[in-house]
């Protein structure tokens, strides 16, 4: 099987880490080869596979060093569950520095060092929230990952998110082979989510792949940095990330956004009656001024 | 050649411009224009001080070479820092030949490269600390300095670091200004903002904070100050002594051989005294508004406008100084008179074209009318409006005016107008020579110097003798090639 390479993006708190690192867990237990990249200085993409707090990442490992040219494969490359492969770009602490330079350096140290073997099934790049900079779409450019996953919920500035991501991958899409390959909905239990990103999916010509439900078994394995499919293979929530997986790994529709406009977006999201109709005579009123209205 | 008339030089330009897609052509249009002395304002003719146009060869720079190249290198007991990759600090290196007095890497630093040599790294991670370390190393190193600048590279902008902390930190700690720039190239259209941005960081980071500075200070009603003059072979030298010579006192010197305590004094002066209008002018209004100082542009090219210059300073002062300006012009005059008497008659009716910086398309057209020659074409890299305003009035009816010119425009002029020297940079020089043309290289004097004051004159004079009358020109055709069949064979080509 050729390699797959996969990026999740979403807005930043919606989950990306917590999913990528169950679903890879599933598809490893599926047996797949399977490697992460996490794209955040935070380098929290990897720390329920190798029950750690935090792997030590590429970008501090140079600083160290001197260079990056003076690292070797090994020093960032860890095998964590199931010998899922971790590596952690890294970067600087907030308000310093520059986080996306830091997401271009590692990436192209890993292909230079041939990261990428042919034993590998998938690569999973586990992407900082907002694509802010031309670093953090460095996943998704010529040759890296070709299929881009969305995490989103029913809540309104998620699917501002996930629609704006769809806008930026149009833009490499056109130039290159990267597509669309699916919303996964991480349910925030808002009222009838599932409904509302599969229409919010369709708009955006695509589909929600999976709906992954609320369950404190996230939270309980979490808190002993393990996934649910490591801690409590038999829960039910195991289960449901072991469908995604099996989702991920037979999909097969990969296509180029079609990202709607911001009315559109309200529209959708008042026929659900997730904001009220938009009442233009009150835009710009402060409560006092109501209050005397 | 014979000079060209107004409607001449009008088809001139709209012949060159012809090769341009439509909306070049318009924007480049704009630039070029007939010299009319009768306007009062350049805006009626010509624009200046806009973005290049994208796939023209520009002769430019950009801000980091206006604000590190031009005004804060020569400062030669500071020490600055190029901040970023080590190429913008290595290839600004030495270029630009200010001189100046001192022992190198002990109490004066202009010749030394001193860069934080950004990595990856410190992209990532920011370049804050790695700057703060620097400026420790620099005074446990270097303890005479008597100050930083941090110029910045391009990255530092896109990073964000902030300099302004670690500066206002570090001059706490080691007690001495640093001074932070935000010079980034991508900054503007051209070096001009650099000079504007340097001269905005010494208001802010050397003016104020040195005003209870200095306090034992004796003033003279003669103090004066040199602003805009880098030294350049040794300049500032040779006009830094009339000015003395006529009684005044030079306190400071700006930038060439100039000194951080110099420009902290700056302040006490009673006129300034501008020979750059263009890269000083900020401070210098600065310095007018905040501390009542006035201001004067002078030219010390070529005995003409020298004592022009000489009197005109003179008329500020009492009638000590008026004196001595009129005994100085008359002690150099059997010398100057013996310059043009020597070079005039091998100079007498021929013609150059300029293109250089920000002073010199103007101040040495003097300088040649006194040996006999004509300035037929000029342009600036970097001007604005306000420096054409005072260049219509130098230059003779239907000439040609360009600026920002591009590498074509430049060599079809030269081509059809065949000056009999061309002053411009380096990057014009081979191209001229290869097309047979004089060359003198105008902002670097050519590795030669000084050409300001009397002095300078001189060489001046006799570099431009030696270009233009050298015999090789006489060589460059090959000598099976008899005049018809070259001159055939250059209008078949052209």
């Amino acid at each position: 099987m050729a390699l797959r390479q996969c990026a999740i993006y979403g807005k930043g708190g919606i989950g990306k880490s917590t999913t990528t690192q169950n679903l890879v867990s599933a598809l490893a237990e599926l047996g797949n080869n399977v490697m992460i990249v996490g794209c955040d200085p935070k380098a929290d993409s990897t720390r329920l596979i190798l029950h750690a707090k935090a792997q030590t990442t590429i970008m501090s490992l140079a600083a160290e060093a001197g260079s990056v040219e003076d690292l070797e494969l090994e020093d960032v490359l860890k095998a964590g569950y199931r010998g899922i492969k971790c590596v952690e770009s890294g970067g600087p602490e907030p308000g310093v520095g520059c986080a996306g330079r830091g997401v271009i350096t590692a990436i192209n140290f890993l292909e230079e060092e041939g990261a990428y073997d042919d034993e590998l099934d998938f690569v999973f790049y586990d992407v900082l929230g907002d694509v802010v900079c031309g670093g953090f779409a460095m996943p998704i450019r010529e040759n890296k990952a070709q299929e881009i996953y969305i995490v989103c919920s029913g809540e309104m500035m998620a699917m501002y998110a996930a629609n704006n991501i769809a806008k930026g991958i149009v833009k490499y899409a056109n130039t290159g082979s990267v597509r669309l390959a699916g919303l996964i909905c991480n349910s925030r239990e808002t009222a009838r989510e599932d409904e509302l990103i599969s229409a919010l999916a369709e708009k955006i010509g695509t589909t929600m792949i999976h709906f992954v439900p609320r369950d404190n078994v996230v939270q309980r394995a979490e808190i002993r940095r393990m996934t649910v499919i490591e801690y409590e293979p038999e829960a039910k929530q195991a289960e449901e990330y072991r469908q995604l997986a099996m989702k991920i790994r037979d999909n097969k529709n990969f296509v180029i956004p079609t990202p709607i406009t911001m009315d559109e977006l309200e529209e959708l999201m008042m026929d659900f009656g997730i904001i009220d109709e938009i009442d233009e005579s009150i835009v710009g009123k402060t409560a006092a001024a109501e209050a005397t209205a | 050649m014979a000079a060209l008339t107004r409607e001449e030089t009008e088809a001139l330009i709209q012949e060159v411009l012809e090769v341009y897609p439509e909306q070049a052509r318009k924007d480049r249009a704009k630039h070029l224009a007939v010299n009319d002395q009768s306007l009062e304002k350049s805006n009626k003719c010509i624009t200046s001080n806009r973005k290049s146009q994208p796939g023209v060869m520009t002769i430019r720079g950009c801000a980091y070479a206006g604000s590190f190249g031009v005004v804060w290198s020569p400062v030669k007991d500071m020490i600055h820092i190029s901040h970023g990759p080590v190429g913008c600090g290595q290839y600004a290196r030495g270029g630009r030949r200010s001189y100046y007095i001192g022992i190198t890497g002990v109490n004066a630093f202009v010749g030394m490269d001193f860069t934080s040599d950004f990595q990856e790294k410190d992209i990532v991670f920011g370049g804050d600390k790695k700057l703060a370390k620097i400026m420790n190393e620099i005074e446990e190193l270097f303890p005479l300095n008597k100050g930083i600048t941090v110029q910045s590279e391009c990255p530092i902008g896109l990073i964000g670091d902030d300099i302004e902390a670690v500066a206002k930190k570090a001059n706490k700690e080691i007690g001495k200004p640093v001074v932070p720039v935000r010079c980034e190239g991508f900054r503007g259209v051209s070096q001009s903002l650099g000079h504007h941005l340097a001269n905005d960081s010494i208001r802010d980071w050397v003016l104020d904070p040195a005003e209870n500075k200095h306090n034992d200070f004796v003033g003279t009603p003669y103090d004066v100050a040199i602003l805009g003059d880098y030294n350049i072979g040794g300049d500032a030298w040779s006009s830094r002594i009339l000015l003395e010579e006529m009684g005044l006192r030079v306190i400071a010197q700006w930038s060439g051989d100039g000194t951080l305590p110099e420009m902290e004094l700056t302040p006490k002066v009673k006129l300034n005294l501008l020979h750059c209008y263009r890269s000083v002018n900020y401070i210098t209004r600065h310095m007018e508004e905040k501390y009542g100082i006035p201001w004067i542009e002078y030219n010390f090219f070529g005995p003409t406008k020298i004592a022009e210059s000489l009197r005109a300073i003179a008329a500020l002062f009492d009638d000590k100084i008026k004196e001595g300006a009129e005994r100085v012009i008359a002690r150099y005059k059997a010398e100057y008179e013996a310059v043009i008497a020597k070079y005039r008659p091998r100079l007498e009716g021929k013609t150059v074209m300029l293109f250089v910086g920000g002073l010199r398309p103007r101040h040495t057209i003097g300088a040649y009318e006194d040996l006999g020659m004509k300035v037929i074409g000029t342009g600036y890299e970097f001007a604005h409006n306000d420096d054409y305003d005072r260049t219509i009035k130098e230059m003779g009816n239907a000439t040609l005016l360009y600026d920002d010119v591009t590498g074509y425009e430049f060599e079809e002029f030269v081509k059809k107008l065949q000056p009999d020297l061309i002053g411009s940079g380096v990057k014009e020089k081979y191209i001229f020579q290869k097309m047979g043309f004089p060359f003198r290289q105008m902002h670097s004097w050519d590795y030669s110097g000084p050409y300001h004051g009397y002095d300078g004159f001189a060489i001046f004079a006799r570099d431009m003798d030696m270009t233009l009358n050298n015999p090789c020109w006489k060589q460059i055709k090959a000598p099976w090639k008899t005049e018809e069949s070259t001159n055939t064979e250059v209008a078949a080509s052209a």
